[in-house]
């Protein structure tokens, strides 16, 4: 069957670098966005559409228009973290079925590591005029220690086990051997993730994603333009987003805004979990794919622990292959955002073009989710439904 | 490991919170509670989240409250536990749990009100097994 897309991913691109010494902010945008148009077929002077978010240098998009020297009709700056980026594809499909755009670039980029930032485990004070920080803080709120509290209660309300959690990062492992460019290659065990040292209570060190510089960058067009560049074009059939908050001190973190998001893509592509081939989902830290697992439907509430476990995550082994490039877990989480590598790896699958070693046979739909700002207290969730020429 | 107290941040306070903290400086938590939907909140805050109303009293709470989640920042200099404790009156709070054994802490546990300094002289809430 031959589902129609309101717009085609043509061009996708993930930085080669990991450590990035030598090349500014701006310069790893800009190399990213020009790979992906050299994937699609297209140049700077095609784009009429730019979607960037807060790891953008300068004011909202426009100083990275100027350095590509972009004419631009359309911009969207939408800003949810790490999954900024999947939103802007959804937002870009919208924008594109409207007519206010034909060729629509999204770039991420940055350099945490070149500047030695303690991504997880240092307090960030987003200022005074954020209005939660003068009560969250003081306490010592870091990324790890709040998807920690999120692990926490999971294994509370459902048994989840440190050993469940782990097979995450062992099946993002296995795929990692195979990508040359993956930070982390060694395929790890489940003692291995459970036995290194414990950051902050139940993550352990390998429960926790890299550290990395890099970027990365899509090509959405409308599906007359992707016809005219051939058949490499991805469909982009369903989207959606949502955010979720501590609701005036109402918190519960027995689910994510997957829960929201995910049904919300699946109604509009008109598909279901099951009929998905494989999955990218943000993996910051092994808790956060286990709930997103759950909250977008692959399991029931509850049995993310279960099934995730026995390697069945793992391309070739078991039902749901999952980060095939090994995820933000082992190859790369590019300026502490991974939504847009969640992308690119689904757009690999679904074209046939990710390593022979994890590449699903006969891969024609593939979903891609973003996860951005933290689980434990405020944060976006995005869904992407991706589909080959005849799915 | 005990958990033991630290000196705390400093909290970054603005016009509209600085309020929490003077009355935390009376060994008072506060809490939002709205006067036109009755619905209480935290943090507290000019307008009420819950029906948009300006009639928002700023109120104390008893101190008395559970364990809902926690987490034991081990890589840290002073290793502690952030964790978030559902107070009886209804809502949740973020805080650090001191004066106990850090391996005993447990989800459902019963905590009280204490209180911190932090590095500018302000008094923080903080929570202890009650």
């Amino acid at each position: 069957m031959s589902r129609k897309a309101k717009a085609y991913i043509a061009g996708a691109f993930e930085h080669p670098t990991r450590h990035a010494l030598d090349k500014s902010v701006a310069q790893l945008h800009a190399e990213s966005a020009a790979g992906a148009l050299k994937d699609a077929g297209l140049s700077f002077a095609d784009v009429d559409g730019y979607f960037c978010a807060g790891d953008a240098p300068g004011l909202g998009g426009m100083s990275m228009a100027e350095y590509m020297g972009l004419n631009l009709r359309y911009i969207d700056t939408t800003e949810t973290g790490g999954s900024s980026y999947v939103i802007h594809v959804g937002h870009a499909a919208e924008a594109i079925a409207n007519g206010q755009c034909s060729v629509a670039l999204i770039t991420l980029a940055g350099r945490p590591r070149a500047e030695k930032m303690a991504t997880g485990t240092a307090p960030r004070n987003y200022g005074s005029d954020a209005p939660d920080v003068a009560f969250e803080f003081p306490y010592g709120g870091t990324v790890v220690n709040l998807y920690g509290q999120a692990a926490c209660r999971h294994m509370y309300d459902y048994g989840t086990t440190s050993e469940q959690l782990a097979w995450i990062k062992v099946a993002a492992s296995h795929h990692a051997q195979h990508n040359e460019h993956a930070l982390l290659r060694d395929v790890v065990t489940v003692d291995d993730v459970v036995n290194s040292p414990m950051i902050s209570d139940p993550l352990h060190r390998l429960d926790c994603c890299v550290i990395t510089d890099g970027g990365g960058a899509l090509v959405v067009v409308s599906p007359e333009i992707a016809k005219s560049l051939g058949d490499r074009g991805v469909k982009v059939l369903g989207h959606g987003e949502a955010i979720k908050h501590m609701r005036g001190g109402q918190v519960d973190l027995s689910h994510t805004a997957a829960r929201f998001s995910g049904p919300r893509a699946f109604e509009d592509a008109n598909l279901k979990p099951s009929d998905m081939d494989c999955a990218m989902i943000y993996d910051s830290f092994t808790i956060t794919v286990l709930c997103t697992l759950e909250d977008l439907g692959f399991c029931e509430k509850g049995q993310g622990g279960k099934f995730v476990s026995d390697g069945n995550l793992i391309s070739g082994v078991g039902k749901l292959p999952f980060n095939t490039d090994g995820g933000g877990l082992c190859n790369n989480h590019p300026t502490n955002r991974g939504g847009i590598t969640k992308v690119i790896e689904a757009v690999r699958q679904v074209r046939g073009e990710a390593h022979p070693k994890v590449q699903v046979p006969n891969c024609s739909l593939a979903l891609a989710h973003g996860t951005g700002g933290n689980i434990g207290t405020r944060h976006g969730s995005a869904t992407l439904i991706l589909g080959s020429n005849d799915a | 490991m005990r958990a033991e107290r630290r000196t705390y941040p400093a909290p970054s306070t603005n016009v509209e919170n600085e309020r929490y903290y003077q009355a935390a400086a009376e060994g008072k938590l506060l809490i939002g509670k709205c006067k036109a939907c009755n619905e209480v909140h935290h943090y507290p805050r000019a307008i009420c989240p819950a029906c948009m109303s300006t009639d928002v009293d700023w109120v104390p709470v008893s101190g008395k409250g559970t364990v809902y989640s926690f987490s034991v920042m081990r890589r840290a200099p002073v290793p502690y536990a952030i964790a978030y404790i559902r107070l009886d009156e209804g809502v949740t709070v973020i805080t650090n749990i001191v004066d106990c054994e850090l391996d005993e802490i447990a989800v459902g546990q019963a905590m009280q009100l204490t209180f911190g300094e932090t590095e500018d002289g302000h008094k923080l809430p903080l929570f202890t097994p009650a």
